[in-house]
Order: C-alpha cells, then sequence, then structure tokens
C-alpha cells in the first residue's frame, strides 16, 4: 500500500504508516547446529540423500556432504532420518477458533454484514489455543490464521510463526504480508439470504463483490486527490510567501476508512487475496473481476473442482489449496476427487498446496499430502515426495508471499526445519525435533521441549488416581 | 515407491460359470483370526464364501483367479458409524434422513430406524467401497431428543436390505446434547430412567408410543445401545446405567476413556472411538490424548474406530494408521475397523477362514499406510468393478487437451 501510505502520511494519519500492532516476534535462543546422515527435501523439488543440514544464527547456513562447521557446533545424528523445511499451513483458524470450542472463543467469523473487510483476525486470535501445540509436535512453523468464510470479505488474515507466546503480536511472522479472506458460493448466500438480505445468490455475490471494489477505487482516488492538491499547495509555497500554506491546511483529508484500506491494499498489491471458492465456474468468475478491478488474485482455497480449471489457474499464476480428500458436505463440495492436489500440481506453473482448515488436519499435513500424492501416482502422474513436499512448503510460501524467508532449505532462508524419525510420507512417521529461526523449539524426546498452554495447565487434577 | 501392483483376473474357460467361484492366489493375508497373518496363501472362493486357505490350491480351469502378489489381503473394512445411504449431501436438507427433530409428538423415538431409509445408490456408497471398505454401522445422529434413534450394520453390497446384526439404539448423554432436552445432562439421565421405566411397564407411558416401548423393549432384550460419552465421569454413568438395566451398550467418542479403562474392561463395554482426537475439543475431553486407544487396548477394552464423518468415511483407515503410530499394536488396530465392529453389533464374522463370507480387499501395501491403495475389492466374491462417481470425474479430467469438451468424455 505504499501510494496509499504516502498519502497518508501528507496528512495527519502517520499512525497508518507504520503496522499499529506490529510483530515483536523474537526467535528464540539458538546454537549453531550441523544434522548429519539425513534425506533431505529441500522444498524445492530436489532430495539429497546422507546429507547433511547446517544452521547459524537462525539461517540455514549449508547443506550437502562433509559440511565445514565451526568447533562448537551441536551436532545431531539423524541416523537416517528425514528433513523438511518447517511445513506451512495456509488455511488455519486456530486462535480464533480455538479449543475448547465454546461459543465464547467463536471468533472466526464477523457474520453481521456480507462486507467485513475491516476486521483483522489477529485481533481474534488466542494464543492460548492449545491446537498450536499440537501443530508444533506435527511440524507446523508458520500458519496463516484466517477469519471464516461467512461474509464476501470475511478481513485480514495474519501470518504467525508457531512459538508460544502471550501475545499474537509475538508470533507474526515479520514482514509477512496480510491476505484478505474472501469466500464464494453457499456460504455468504446462504447466511445473509436466510436473513433475507443480500447476498441471497452466487449473482448477488458477484455484484456485492463488484461494489465494494469500485468503493476502494473511489477511495483510493479521494486519496491521490488530496495529496495531488497538498503537494501543488506546498510547491507554490515559496511563490506566494505562505499564503499557499493556509490554503493547504483548509484542505480536508478524506475520512479513513479501515475497510476501504484494506481493499485499497489489495487493489494496489499490498495484500494478497486468498478466497474460499469451491466450484471451477465461479473460480473463473473471479479471475474475470480481478482483471476488471487490476488486482491479482492470489489463492483459492478449498477448490473441491480446482482440478477442472488446473490450467487457467497456472495460466493466471495462482495457486489452489486443497484438501486430500474431503467431499460432499454441501453442494458445492459434490465434485471432489482425492486426485484434484496432483492435477493442480500438473501444469508447468502449477500452484498445489495443501492446506488444513482443521485442527486435525494441521497436525498431519505430511499425511494429508501423503494421501494426495499416492492417489496422484495411481492416477499415473510422477510426484516423488521431494515434488510433493512442495505442497506444504515452498509452495504454501508462495501463497503467503514469505517464498523469498521460508519454505525451502537453501543458504539464507530461515532455518525453520523439521527432522522427522523416517519417511514423512507415512502414517508412522514423526516429526522428532522442530526448529524455528534455528532454535529447537519442539522435540518428542524431552518433556523440557514440549510447550503446554496455560490452558491445559492442571486439568484433570482432581480425581485422586 | 511401491511398484504398482498389476491384478489380472484371467477368465480361463467360460466366463459365465460360477461367477462367484475365485482362486486369489499369493495373499498376504490378514486373517483377522487367531491364525493370525498367514504369508503367500492362496484363498479360494466359492458361492461367495472362502472354500479353503492353503499354498497353492490346484487351479480349477473354469475360475477366475487374482493374483495378489505377495501384497496384504484383508477383511473389507469398516466404514465407522455413518449415514452412508442416508445423507448424499450432508447440507443439502431434503437428501439427509438421518435424524428427527420438532416432531410433531413430544415422545422419545426408539422406533425411529433409520434403515427404513437407506438408500444403496448413494454415490457415497461405491466411492467409500472402492476405498476397501465393505460395511458400517449406521446411525441416527443427534436431533432434539436424548434418545436419537435406532440403526444397525449395513453391507456395501448394493443390496437394499443388506442389514446384519442386532438393532443399535442411540443415546445423547453430553452437556453439548443436552441444550434441546432441559438444558442439562442431567435431563438426559431423567429422561432415560423414565422411558425405561415405562418400557418395563413400571410406569404409565408418557414419553414413549406403543411403538416406541416395543422397540425399546426389543433392543433391552435382543440390541445394543450406543451412549455418546466423551467425559470419565458421563463414562462411569453409562457404565452404571448399563449394569442397572441390565443391557448391553457400547460408549461412543469415549474421549476421556482411557482414564476408566479398568472399569470398562470390568464391565466388558467396547468403545467407538477416533483416534486423531488428542485436544481438548470442549470441557467434556479435556483428557483427549493420542493412546487413548493403545491404552483401552492394553486395558483390555474392545476397541473400534469411526472418524466421525460420512462422506470421507475412508478415512477412518488413516485413524487406524495413526492409532498403530501411537501404541496400538498393528493387528488391534486393523481388528478395530474389520472383525470388532460386527462382532459387537452381531453381524457375520469377518475374519477370513473357510465358510466366512467372502468380502475382501487386495491391497498395494500395508493397509493401515495412508499410501496404500485397495487395489480389487471383493464383496461376496464378487470382484467390484472399482468404479465409483468420482473414478469417473477423474478419468474425465485426466486426460490433457481434449479435442470436445469434457462433457462429451464419458469413461
Amino acid at each position: 500500500m505504499r501510494r496509499l501510505f504516502a498519502a497518508l502520511a501528507t496528512g495527519w494519519a502517520l499512525t497508518a504508516l507504520a503496522n499499529p500492532f506490529p510483530s515483536t516476534y523474537q526467535a528464540l535462543s539458538s546454537t549453531g547446529t550441523l544434522i548429519t546422515n539425513a534425506t533431505i527435501l529441500t522444498g524445492d523439488g530436489q532430495r539429497l540423500d546422507q546429507a547433511d543440514l547446517y544452521l547459524n544464527e537462525g539461517r540455514v547456513a549449508g547443506l550437502g556432504e562433509s559440511l565445514n562447521v565451526p568447533e562448537g557446533t551441536l551436532i545431531i545424528d539423524a541416523a537416517g532420518g528425514w528433513i523438511t523445511p518447517g511445513i506451512i499451513d495456509v488455511h488455519s483458524h486456530l486462535g480464533v477458533y480455538p479449543s475448547p470450542g465454546v461459543s465464547a472463543h467463536s471468533d472466526g467469523n464477523e457474520a453481521t454484514a456480507p462486507v467485513t473487510a475491516e476486521v483483522w483476525a489477529e485481533h481474534s486470535v488466542w494464543p492460548q489455543d492449545p491446537g498450536f501445540t499440537r501443530a508444533l509436535a506435527g511440524g507446523v512453523t508458520t500458519m496463516q490464521i484466517l477469519p471464516g468464510s461467512a461474509n464476501l470479505f470475511g478481513g485480514r488474515s495474519v501470518t504467525l510463526k508457531n512459538v508460544p507466546a502471550t501475545s499474537y503480536q509475538a508470533m507474526k511472522f515479520p514482514g509477512a504480508p496480510y491476505g484478505l479472506k474472501m469466500a464464494c458460493g453457499e456460504n455468504p448466500k446462504r447466511v445473509y439470504g436466510g436473513r433475507k438480505q443480500a447476498p441471497s445468490t452466487r449473482m448477488g455475490n458477484v455484484a456485492a463483490y463488484r461494489a465494494s471494489w469500485i468503493q476502494a477505487q473511489r477511495y483510493i482516488r479521494d486519496w491521490e486527490q488530496y495529496e495531488q492538491k497538498m503537494a501543488k499547495e506546498q510547491s507554490s509555497d515559496a511563490e506566494d510567501n505562505g499564503n499557499s500554506a493556509l490554503a493547504a491546511a483548509l484542505i480536508k483529508p478524506p475520512k479513513r476508512d479501515l475497510e476501504l484500506e484494506t481493499l485499497a491494499g489489495v487493489l494496489q498489491g499490498e495484500i494478497i487475496v486468498h478466497m474460499h471458492c469451491y466450484r471451477a465456474d465461479e473460480m473463473l468468475t473471479v479471475l474475470d473481476m480481478a482483471q476488471e478491478f487490476g488486482y491479482r488474485m492470489g489463492t483459492f482455497h478449498h477448490g473441491v473442482e480446482a482440478y477442472k480449471i488446473a490450467d487457467e489457474l497456472a495460466e493466471n499464476n495462482v495457486c489452489g489449496a486443497l484438501w486430500a480428500d474431503w467431499w460432499g458436505f454441501k453442494m458445492e463440495a459434490y465434485d471432489g476427487i482425492q486426485e484434484n492436489i496432483a492435477l493442480v500440481d500438473r501444469p508447468a506453473n502449477g500452484c498445489a498446496v495443501v492446506h488444513s482448515d482443521s485442527d486435525e488436519g494441521i497436525q498431519r499435513l505430511n499425511q494429508e499430502a501423503a494421501k494426495a500424492m499416492s492417489k496422484g501416482q495411481a492416477a499415473g502422474l510422477d510426484i516423488p515426495p521431494e515434488r510433493a513436499i512442495r505442497w506444504i512448503t515452498s509452495n504454501a510460501a508462495k501463497s503467503l508471499g514469505i517464498d523469498s524467508q521460508t519454505g525451502t532449505l537453501a543458504p539464507g532462508m530461515m532455518a525453520d526445519v523439521v527432522l522427522w524419525n523416517s519417511n514423512p510420507f507415512s502414517v508412522y512417521a514423526k516429526a522428532q525435533q522442530v526448529f524455528i529461526d534455528g532454535a529447537l523449539v519442539y522435540d518428542r524426546d524431552n518433556k523440557a521441549l514440549q510447550p503446554v498452554s496455560d490452558f491445559e495447565l492442571g486439568q484433570l487434577t482432581g480425581a485422586s488416581r | 515407491m511401491k511398484a504398482k501392483l498389476l491384478i489380472l483376473i484371467l477368465l480361463v474357460g467360460a466366463p459365465l460359470v460360477a461367477a462367484q467361484d475365485l482362486l486369489i492366489t499369493n495373499a498376504r493375508l490378514h486373517t483377522q483370526t487367531d491364525a493370525g497373518v498367514i504369508e503367500s496363501t492362496d484363498i479360494l472362493i466359492t458361492a461367495g464364501r472362502i472354500a479353503r486357505i492353503a499354498p497353492r490350491i490346484p487351479t480349477n480351469k473354469m475360475i477366475r483367479i487374482i493374483n495378489a502378489q505377495g501384497q496384504p489381503v484383508t477383511p473389507a473394512l469398516f466404514a465407522g458409524v455413518t449415514v452412508s445411504g442416508l445423507s448424499e449431501v450432508e447440507m443439502v436438507r431434503e437428501s439427509v434422513d438421518s435424524s428427527y427433530s420438532a416432531l410433531y409428538t413430544d415422545l422419545m423415538h426408539p422406533e425411529f430406524d433409520v434403515r427404513l431409509a437407506y438408500n444403496p445408490h448413494s454415490s457415497v456408497i461405491p466411492i467409500t467401497r472402492v476405498e476397501g471398505f465393505g460395511y458400517t454401522l449406521l446411525t441416527a445422529t443427534r436431533g432434539d431428543r436424548s434418545l436419537t434413534g435406532q440403526g444397525g450394520l449395513v453391507r456395501f453390497d448394493g443390496g437394499y436390505t443388506s442389514f446384519e446384526g442386532q438393532p443399535a439404539v442411540f443415546i445423547q448423554t453430553s452437556g453439548s446434547s443436552a441444550s434441546k432436552s432441559g438444558g442439562s445432562r442431567v435431563a438426559h439421565w431423567m429422561l432415560l430412567q423414565q422411558a425405561f421405566a415405562e418400557a418395563a411397564g413400571d410406569q404409565d407411558a408418557e414419553l414413549l408410543s406403543p411403538a416406541g416401548i416395543a422397540a425399546l423393549n426389543s433392543a433391552r432384550k435382543a440390541g445394543i445401545f450406543v451412549f455418546a460419552a466423551d467425559r470419565a465421569a458421563d463414562i462411569m454413568r453409562v457404565l452404571a446405567f448399563i449394569d442397572e438395566r441390565k443391557i448391553s451398550g457400547v460408549v461412543h467418542g469415549a474421549r476421556e476413556a482411557w482414564m476408566v479403562a479398568d472399569a470398562l474392561a470390568d464391565a466388558g463395554v467396547p468403545v467407538i472411538l477416533n483416534a486423531l482426537d488428542n485436544l481438548p475439543a470442549d470441557f467434556d475431553s479435556l483428557g483427549s490424548r493420542l493412546d487413548n486407544a493403545a491404552l483401552l487396548h492394553e486395558a483390555g477394552v474392545s476397541v473400534m474406530f469411526s472418524s466421525g464423518e460420512t462422506h470421507n468415511a475412508r478415512k477412518v483407515r488413516q485413524v487406524a494408521g495413526n492409532a498403530a503410530a501411537n501404541g496400538m499394536p498393528h493387528s488391534a488396530a486393523l481388528a478395530a475397523i474389520s472383525t470388532i465392529p460386527a462382532a459387537v453389533f452381531g453381524g457375520e464374522p469377518r475374519g477370513v477362514a473357510p465358510g466366512a463370507r467372502a468380502d475382501l480387499v487386495i491391497w498395494n501395501g500395508d493397509p493401515l499406510e495412508v499410501t496404500s491403495q485397495a487395489e480389487q475389492v471383493i464383496m461376496g466374491g464378487i470382484p467390484d468393478t472399482m468404479v465409483s462417481r468420482q473414478t469417473l470425474l477423474r478419468d474425465r479430467y485426466l486426460p490433457e487437451n481434449p479435442s470436445l469438451p469434457r462433457a462429451y468424455l464419458q469413461p
């Protein structure tokens, strides 16, 4: 939102320049670590057998064989284990629909109006959700927390590092772009149509999206015009001995609008669209709409019919964040097939992502990817593990706009790493150790390195046993 | 990568002779009986039943042969507690028949039998079957009464009335399910005690119709009661009720069952659980943990699995795999989705032994592994076509650049 922020900066709203809820994330302390004798899936399609991985100062510092490391480096013998980048879930409601799922905790859908682009998921995140710790035990190092799909524009998402913290700010992935949750299809029209208000149809959905984008365009123009007027007065200031300064002070800035700020952020390429959309025809409508308003469509989520338009998605550089096997729970999920992910992955530029949308699924995204991989293989597609791992690492990072920082194991990348006890594409595989920015944040063999949320502390101690 | 199993269905001789006669050769047979796992065995099937299990059974030239190539063969699996054939699309209300609420009476209706609505043509059934599943427990799902109705086992052979075993009556006991029956789980027990007293003739009928009394009495004598309960304290209450009323019962949900494993074992009450439940989903399940199944099995409790899903019922295989990955013996995890549910609910025995019905699956790997596929399902000795609405959608969209719109592609 550089242009908009520049406009704001000339006026009164200096606070809008900086994020009002900035990340305070700091990596836990780490020591230089060399993991040896592992099968490494780098996350970008490569596989290294019997290789070593060196982590130093929070970054991947080397991978390959016989690495030179300084004295004092902690050496972990993986003993035939597997290493992958930290797992990334692009679709989670941890924190906003936490456990226990009591109504007092139901903070994921501001289902009071179909357009609530002004809400931010992070303001609902409960950092004590025990689900975060379970996801960590499954190797998840980064998650996007999204608002729900009741609304056409559900609000901003937030990308978190999966570290235990007392605030979401301390989990916020530094520099990760915001996302905007949007929703197609049945949910918005059911929620609002059921209340006899718009939208109650798919055409009502599209009309309402477009009306909002038109408002956002107007908002950007208003701010630009304001900025131009101010600039003009300021530049003429020198010539008219300060009269213009007086005039400039009389130019009123447009009223700041949180909803339109977020939508403008999308139109200006600063916020990534994550859109809940099941049916192929609706996704194609959305691609046309993105063209109409000049924004880039980021990722379609759920997309159970994405396989029908895999080529169009790839041509438009759009990711599909998908389930391995969910289908049939609603009409727009009727055509789900288990080869969906493999087929979206097939075109040259395909960006298939395995997502969870589930506090259970997020704990075993490796198994979800394994199911999708094996169904693709059974259909005759050549998908080795080093390719399939991209679906929960580098492709997921690309979907979130953080692929230059995490999602692959290459020198200089964040040392977000999972050491598995065996091939992760198996029901029997377990994340043995999990590193975030080089710090060991989970160790299956060491209780002292298994975080427990405040909520779970001291439960079930009543009955004497 | 494991090599893809090539199954040859050889038709030697006349194709139409004795379609149900079949020889499976070179199988790694998980009998799920005391015979355990038998390597490199042949399985002869005649008239839809297992005739013989032995190495190198001489070939009758007139029967079909499937070479299992050393891969696992198991009983056709249990899909869990589902509404298969009762729900085409979960949120399309008119396609769902598994629950009742706001009925014109204020009664409890144990006679509400979901089997009356069972539709074997539902797309859900072949979609589930081709993944290696041969049967399920049809359930009456939560409506607005404590007692949600009755169901029972059904076999996925496509029959309209392929029901087996005893009637199973489903009862809610949890706090969250109490909102429509008084706002307290106490009300569940109050109403249930009264209904049982009415059925026994100890009280005037106020909660049950004559049909309800007949249904409840029939279930008391020859049926089984499935109590939805997660909290350890609720499970103990269920055990007390089962004991008081001298009925047979099962605990479904059972997230904190490990805490009362010995009591369950002593009472001989089996449990149906989801081995993936490890979060405090609510205040009834603070004790959820991944080794619940392993601990219960170790204590001697009969454990069955259910994923809680119908459309994705096939996920229960992953549930069993995760139980095995978290301390449950592999054979017990497999039994939990093959033989035990049939035994508990009075169905035909699922163990692979001479005389047993030939509902089998040939896998291309460990049947509990997520990367394994069911290569061939056999129901009553007949190899399944392995076609479902989803395999057809796959085959329609798999070819690249078709010359005509895909609607013309009818695989």
